[in-house]
């Protein structure tokens, strides 16, 4: 068996009932999987909870943080709900597509970065807030995404 | 920071101690309460939290102590009882549960193990959002060193009690708020509200009685059992004792989180702790319990933040998240955000919700580009009269009841779009052009079917 086979079974033994796992499951897979969840996926956390693969997609989809599609090595996910978009989350925002040559809901060619708007992520008194690689920056201003990019670019990841 | 002169409680100590490690917490009188609870009858913990008069902090206000006496007690039930945190905080506006989490972590554990012990639980999970992943590592690590010390897991203390903790992280959605939708996902399901009854308090996680509480209420519970129900409940005002962690964001001076006494004015806390509104610019609107909530005008500025006298000036104190709002703002704009939040996390499964919150959204685009049309401001109030109080579960109200205040409220503004045939602002407003995720999946499919 693989080791993400064993590693959700330890995930699920933590439940009364193993279902409970699918969403731990699903993060499990997307990790090994590079950030999104392919038909594989599903297959492997259907076999490790014996649900099906139909199940463990329709679970998925309803969920913001799984990534049906193929996304960028870092992920920027500016936050547009209305604090930020009150301090200025838009300039922000366009600051990120312009950094990067791509516009929100794209991944740049490389496949370094995804660039996503995203609803409040609870930082409201601090924005703009954006979630790089799912790490909290908060007041970061238009002229800050090019520090930013550049830090990401250069992380371990 | 003004702020100083007010006795903290949820966050007691944090100002000046690593409260994040176990023997800090300790320093502080940490888990002395679980001691004398855990010597303590079972009832006797539960007057204690009734005489305290703790409302919930998730946003509905509930009292604490009579939801957790609906539990059947666990002699008059076969099934497992389980107490379950949400920790899933998503109201816009909202930030408070988070630096609870990341501040004061073993109040919360403290909190868990108290309120397990009060109901007859020996199971609790933690659901905490997903995107909280730093807090997540807080809070496991918190309680990886209450389980070495024997504070978490079998025979707590030497009690011969037993009581383990779950965390549970989420995947992105804001339903999951929503006890019945929370529990859903608990149990590895989408997650869409039940149908209320059952109550969770019988039929809840895994079909079996459930006690469910914010994480701000859970982390109350450590003082009141320390210094007794009487003592929390002279703070506050009546019928809404005690302190709360307010969350104030928008356009002010020094947004951040806030333990403050419940009845402190909007002034105090926008202006004298808040710092004001920067830039020179003048307070138009305020949001007073996350986005949720009706609006209230800068004439409200004297309303004390309490249960009842927010209801009375219209709205609802929610979630305690203080949005400010200046004048560069323009309401249909700020609206059309709202309506386009509550699109985005409508779950599907009620059709005035699912429908009506595209209605919104429609609508009011219509009102903001110019071409709506007179009359199309009650087809929008219409609409959201049609989704309040007909759906399972609060989302479609929590969309429907913010947007007909705005109209209600600024109904003006919103008439002289129409009048105009055009944002009065032009291009001025501090949310113009604001790019939501709805409007983003659109324009990827639209796209899409073009290259199709």
């Amino acid at each position: 068996m693989t080791a993400l086979y064993d590693e959700i079974q330890q995930v699920a033994a933590q439940y009364p009932q193993r279902r409970s796992a699918v969403i731990p499951a699903l993060r499990l897979a997307q990790e090994a999987h590079g950030g999104w969840l392919p038909p594989a996926a599903f297959r492997e956390v259907a076999d490790a909870l014996e649900l099906t693969p139909a199940y463990c997609q329709s679970v998925a989809s309803f969920y913001d943080m799984f990534q049906l599609e193929p996304v960028g090595k870092h992920m920027i996910e500016v936050c547009t709900n209305i604090s930020c978009a009150l301090v200025g989350a838009q300039a922000t925002l366009e600051a990120f597509e312009s950094e990067l040559g791509i516009r929100a809901g794209e991944t740049t060619p490389d496949g370094e970065f995804t660039l996503r708007t995203i609803e409040c992520l609870g930082g409201c008194g601090w924005g703009t807030v954006v979630s790089c690689d799912h790490r909290y920056r908060h007041y970061v201003k238009p002229e800050d995404a090019s520090r930013v990019v550049e830090e990401l670019r250069h992380a371990e990841h | 920071m003004p702020s100083t002169e007010f006795e903290k409680i949820v966050l007691a100590g944090a100002d000046d101690h690593d409260l994040t490690r176990l023997s800090e917490y300790e320093r502080v009188g940490g888990y002395q309460s679980l001691r004398k609870a855990l010597g303590m009858e079972r009832q006797a913990v539960l007057d204690e939290l009734l005489a305290a008069g703790l409302r919930g902090r998730g946003g509905a206000g509930f009292p604490m102590g009579r939801k957790a006496s609906f539990v059947p007690k666990p002699e008059q039930t076969t099934k497992p009882i389980y107490l379950t945190i949400n920790a899933d905080e998503s109201e816009p506006g909202t930030f408070k549960d988070r630096e609870i989490m990341q501040r004061v972590p073993h109040r919360l554990i403290e909190g868990a193990l108290i309120t397990a012990y009060t109901i007859g639980s020996n199971h609790v999970f933690i659901y905490i959002r997903g995107e909280y992943l730093s807090e997540f590592e807080i809070v496991r690590a918190a309680l990886a060193e209450a389980r070495d010390r024997g504070l978490v897991g079998a025979n707590v203390l030497g009690s011969g009690w037993n009581c383990t903790i779950v965390l549970h992280r989420g995947a992105g959605a804001y339903i999951c708020g929503e006890e019945t939708a929370l529990l859903e996902s608990l149990e590895g399901k989408r997650g869409q509200p039940r149908s209320k009854p059952p109550f969770p308090a019988l039929q809840g996680l895994y079909a079996s009685p459930t006690l469910i509480n914010n994480v701000e209420t859970i982390a109350t519970v450590p003082p009141i059992i320390e210094k007794g129900g009487a003592w929390y409940a002279q703070f506050g005002v009546p019928n809404s004792a005690g302190t709360r962690v307010f969350s104030l964001s928008g356009n002010v001076a020094n947004g951040g989180n806030y333990e403050l006494p419940m009845g402190i004015s909007l002034r105090e806390l926008i202006y004298d702790i808040g710092g004001g509104i920067p830039d020179g610019r003048k307070l138009k609107a305020i949001i007073p319990g996350g986005s949720s909530t009706p609006v209230l005008t800068a004439d409200d500025i004297d309303t004390a933040l309490d249960f009842d006298a927010i209801g009375a000036a219209g709205s609802m104190l929610g979630s305690g998240a203080i949005i400010a709002i200046d004048d560069r703002a323009c309401m249909v704009q700020l609206a059309l955000r709202v309506a386009q939040f509550y699109q985005h996390e409508s779950c599907g499964k009620c059709t005035p919700c699912r429908e009506g919150t595209r209605w919104m959204v429609n609508i009011i685009e219509k009102v903001e580009t110019g071409h709506a049309q007179q009359g199309d401001l009650d087809l929008l109030l219409s609409v959201c009269d049609r989704i309040l109080g007909k759906c399972l579960c609060p989302l479609g109200d929590a969309a429907a009841m913010p947007v007909a205040s705005y109209v209600d409220r600024f109904r003006e503004e919103f008439q002289a779009h129409i009048d105009q045939g055009c944002c009065p602002f032009g291009d001025s407003s501090s949310l113009d052009r604001i790019l939501s995720p709805v409007q983003q999946h659109a324009r990827l499919l639209r796209e899409l079917a073009v290259i199709a």
